[in-house]
């Protein structure tokens, strides 16, 4: 018997090789639901989950050639495991199903050992995939994860136009030295929490964590209709919710938070970079370091958000924008235009 | 030495599996709704000429026969699967000579 019963589809036409696998399955403890052909499947298998599916080959309406054909090219069915129960003649077929995606095959009559021991397995591998997913999940991002699944993983990149912000508490040093390390982890967190609501909400990506800082990246790995307004509100919204934040520390007799933002665009690399062991999903451009160094003289400006010219320029008329002026930023060899976002 | 009509011990293992009970049901949706139709399958596929139809129809009644150890019905279903559109019935009609003769096995030994 299965510890946990999974959610199993059975396809098959064939009413007695239905209805005998089915028993099979639920004296194996698993829950079983049925689809006569395979365009009935398909339509189940989009509206409902399941945890894998036992596939017969030769079907009417559609085959199970199709079913899988259809399935890899679907992000949400792509990894469901599949058995293909046949009694198809010739191993080319077998092979044919193979290559398709199916995890397995096992031919009709189905060996009742044989179906417990192959389901067994396959649920086990859907459970690392599943666990897998999850850990990718939750270190990196749900995009980058996606894009992960669906183009694998390489090193190297694509150019993109994008922009990038870059985020820092300041006086972080003084606020660690006045609490306990305990304090600042709960502190950091908190942070964290609300700027990436922040910045997911408005259709960010939060790409790299350091410190008591963070870069997130709006436009890659998924291209974003208006990058630059994107990342402005998300910008003064992080502006508010820390704001909110103080309320509630200064209520509790601690310091406030104060956080810089540079927001800079261009057009940049996106991708993988480090080895092959260990590898972070990043951009590298000029539009990088310019909104590190906005978000560096944020401080010197006394202005919480700035932002570069093409940043301004990407906005919608009516945003209210202060100029700066050409500014000297250390590191950078011309001047650059500054303006400061109003909150 | 011809075989058995069905094969004991196949049949054996599957109402050992699925149950004596459940395997009574199946017999009787395999005889009275299943097998006809696929005979009738098989014969209009003939009379349309549709070798496509027939293979499906073929395979189809192949993998119950051997579901049930009804291995010289399979193996006829089989021949049939592979072999293209026959020139005449004469090769359904033993078919479904056999045919019968399965299902009065089957009923017999499902209800013993």
């Amino acid at each position: 018997m299965a510890e946990s019963g999974a959610r199993l589809l059975v396809a098959d036409d064939n009413k007695v090789n239905r209805l005998l696998l089915g028993r099979s399955l639920e004296v194996l403890g698993h829950r079983v639901a049925m689809a006569e052909n395979g365009r009935v499947a398909l339509e189940m298998l989009r509206r409902e989950s399941f945890d894998l599916l036992l596939l017969d080959m030769e079907m009417p309406e559609m085959s199970g050639f199709q079913v899988l054909e259809q399935m890899v090219a679907d992000q949400r069915l792509r990894d469901l495991p599949v058995i293909v129960t046949s009694s198809l003649e010739g191993a080319a077929h077998v092979a044919r199903c193979i290559e398709l995606g199916a995890d397995d095959y096992l031919p009709k009559p189905v060996n009742p050992v044989l179906l417990k021991a192959r389901i067994n397995s396959s649920l086990e591998k859907k459970r690392l995939r599943d666990q897998q997913k999850e850990l990718v999940r939750r270190f990196a991002t749900s995009e980058v994860a996606e894009d992960l699944q669906r183009s694998g993983f390489a090193l190297g990149g694509k150019r993109i136009h994008g922009t990038v912000m870059f985020c820092d508490i300041r006086g972080f040093t003084s606020i660690t030295e006045a609490q306990s390390p305990e304090e600042t982890i709960e502190l950091l967190n908190t942070f964290y929490t609300l700027m990436f609501d922040a910045i997911t909400g408005a259709g960010g990506v939060v790409n790299q964590m350091v410190g008591d800082g963070l870069m997130s990246i709006f436009g890659a790995p998924l291209p974003l209709a208006d990058a630059c307004g994107s990342a402005v509100r998300a910008a003064r919204e992080m502006i508010e919710l820390i704001e909110m934040l103080n309320v509630e520390r200064q209520a509790g007799g601690r310091m406030p938070l104060k956080i810089g933002i540079g927001i800079a665009t261009g057009s940049m690399i996106a991708g993988y970079t480090g080895t092959h062991s260990r590898a972070t999903y990043t951009c590298i451009g000029d539009a990088v370091n310019l909104a590190a160094r906005l978000e560096g003289y944020t401080k010197e400006a006394g202005r919480p958000i700035l932002i570069d010219a093409d940043t301004a320029a990407g906005l919608d008329t009516g945003q209210s924008l202060e100029a700066l002026g050409a500014v000297q930023l250390k590191g950078k060899a011309a001047t650059v235009d500054v303006f400061a976002v109003s909150v | 030495m011809t075989s058995a009509t069905i094969d004991p011990a196949i049949f054996a293992e599957l109402k050992d599996t699925a149950g004596a009970d459940f395997v009574c049901e199946l017999v009787a949706t395999f005889a009275d709704e299943e097998a006809p139709q696929m005979l009738a399958e098989l014969r209009d596929a003939l009379a349309a000429g549709s070798a496509d139809r027939f293979r499906r129809a073929a395979h189809s009644l192949k993998s119950n026969a051997m579901t049930f150890g009804a291995l010289p019905l399979g193996e006829l279903s089989r021949t049939l699967e592979l072999g293209g559109l026959p020139a005449d019935d004469t090769p359904l009609d033993a078919l479904q000579a056999e045919l019968e003769r399965a299902i009065q096995a089957l009923k017999a030994l499902s209800h013993g």
